[in-house]
């Protein structure tokens, strides 16, 4: 049989045997900044198509968490730079073929933007909120009036932000698994479902958790469509993209991928929506809760196996 | 100008002094290294090829380290060398996740390390620690432009090879077979 052995003298800490430079903030950031995403695009639609009243849990209440969500992604980021008191040079370059540097500058817009929104609608959630000072009033009562286009461009980036996190892997193309293209929309589709999920649950209204459970629905249907087509395309693909499929189809991250992400996280939740839909008495919290462990264990599995895949020579 | 290298495989023997030269040129951590060997055993046996690789970033043409990093603190300097300015990378190791080579660490201090070519050798016409203390003289340094240059006379006399050519990068440093 022919044999070949590599024997390699290189022993460099967190790149051998095997990359592992991405620890769990990297994983955990991109779950909140689709969660993130999810929520801030989800606010912004319903209040451009004038339905703040009817979904008040999307476009009021779960907003107010998103600068909190972000705030603790963009503190996980800090936390995984090797570098950190040299973070502001992210700041001084604009590099359009870097998807971090495009997703450091969303951050930038994004999560003031959500802060504005969260200021807007804070008395939703604590009716005695008072603002003390009369000048921090006044900016609010003159923000009242963009809110239409803050709405705009709330929904506008969380899309380029959801999808950024997919992009910011498959643009590796030293790690085949990340490499594919589908991995961008995968991410977006993942995320607006994790945000679905926490609408879901933060929601006191029947008819409002119901039109989420419908939205959540269609959305892991797409999910189920790109985590196939994925892997289809991995296996026509060349030989370094079989292997990294391998992974998922037989090799060690089959089970945790199959039964955890796409039996517990999608399919069961689809499952338990479908059910509640047809009013069947199951505690709504449960369906969300299962999506939103889905989703942050997709990008757990997605970011260690990625690392683990690489080209031969 | 177009900087390469060229490593003989037949004539590298595997001492790794080029790794301990470059690690106390370029006062390389301990426990890290910018260059390595690589040993393949090929064949079926009884019939095995041997070949010794001494390994190290491909200072590509078309980086991928470069061109994902958020900075521009990856760059290409003369000659097409690939480099790290420290004071403007970040530590976000996404050259690192780029490279099909995995030719970058982080550095104990925080930003990104790597081989530079010895450009600070190599801006004053000597050759890179690596190529000057190879005791078999298996590797030749120069510029591709220059056709009488030391790796422009071996490429052009020997039969070569790079490193994963189908990642696109457009490797730099040439194995003569």
């Amino acid at each position: 049989m022919r044999e070949e052995l590599i024997v390699s003298g290189r022993m460099n800490p967190h790149i051998d045997p095997q990359l592992h430079i991405w620890e769990w903030q990297i994983p955990a950031y991109l779950f909140l900044g689709g969660l993130a995403a999810g929520i801030l695009f989800f606010a912004g639609y319903y209040f451009i198509k004038g339905k703040s009243e009817e979904y008040p849990t999307a476009v009021k209440l779960a907003p107010i968490f998103v600068p909190v969500f972000l705030a603790l992604g963009l503190f996980f980021l800090f936390l995984d730079l090797k570098h950190k008191l040299y973070f502001w040079r992210l700041y001084t370059a604009i590099k359009l073929e870097s998807p971090m540097s495009w997703g450091a500058w969303t951050l930038m817009i994004i999560t003031p933007l959500s802060m504005v929104w969260a200021a807007l609608h804070i008395k939703s959630l604590f009716p005695k909120w008072d603002w003390k000072f009369d000048f921090v009033k006044d900016i609010i009562k003159w923000l009242e009036d963009y809110k239409t286009p803050v709405a705009w461009a709330m929904m506008i980036l969380a899309v380029i932000l959801g999808i950024y996190t997919g992009i910011l892997l498959s643009a590796f193309n030293a790690r085949p698994l990340w490499n594919t293209s589908i991995l961008g929309p995968l991410f977006l589709v993942s995320g607006l479902s994790t945000g679905a999920a926490a609408i879901i649950i933060m929601s006191k209204s029947s008819a409002e958790r119901h039109m989420f459970a419908k939205i959540d629905l269609v959305l892991i249907a797409v999910e189920l469509f790109l985590i196939i087509h994925m892997f289809m395309g991995f296996r026509a693909s060349t030989q370094v993209q079989i292997d990294a499929a391998s992974m998922f189809l037989g090799g060690q991250f089959t089970a945790p991928f199959w039964v955890f992400v796409v039996g517990l996280g999608l399919l069961v939740p689809a499952s338990l929506e479908v059910m509640e839909l047809r009013n069947k008495k199951i505690h709504y919290m449960v369906a969300p809760a299962l999506v939103l462990f889905g989703g942050l264990l997709f990008r757990f599995i997605m970011a260690y196996a990625g690392q683990m895949s690489r080209w031969l020579y | 100008m177009r900087y390469a290298m060229a490593v003989d495989t037949k004539k590298c023997v595997g001492c790794s002094d080029c790794v301990v030269a470059c690690q106390t040129e370029n006062n390389v951590p301990i426990g890290y290294c910018r260059d390595w060997i690589v040993e393949v055993t090929d064949g079926t046996y009884p019939q095995l090829e041997l070949e010794y690789r001494s390994e190290r970033c491909n200072h590509c043409e078309n980086s991928p380290c470069v061109r994902c990093c958020p900075t521009g603190a990856s760059h290409y300097s003369d000659g097409g060398i690939v480099l790290v300015d420290h004071d403007k990378c970040i530590g976000c190791g996404a050259c690192i996740a780029s490279c099909p080579y995995d030719a970058r660490y982080t550095h104990p201090k925080g930003y990104v390390d790597k081989c530079t070519f010895c450009e600070h050798r190599v801006k004053h016409g000597q050759d890179p620690a690596c190529v000057a203390v190879c005791p078999t003289k298996c590797m030749y340094f120069g510029d591709l432009d220059d056709p009488n240059s030391d790796v422009s006379k071996v490429i052009k006399k020997r039969k070569y090879k790079t490193l994963i050519p189908e990642a696109g990068t457009n490797p730099q440093l040439y194995f003569l077979i």
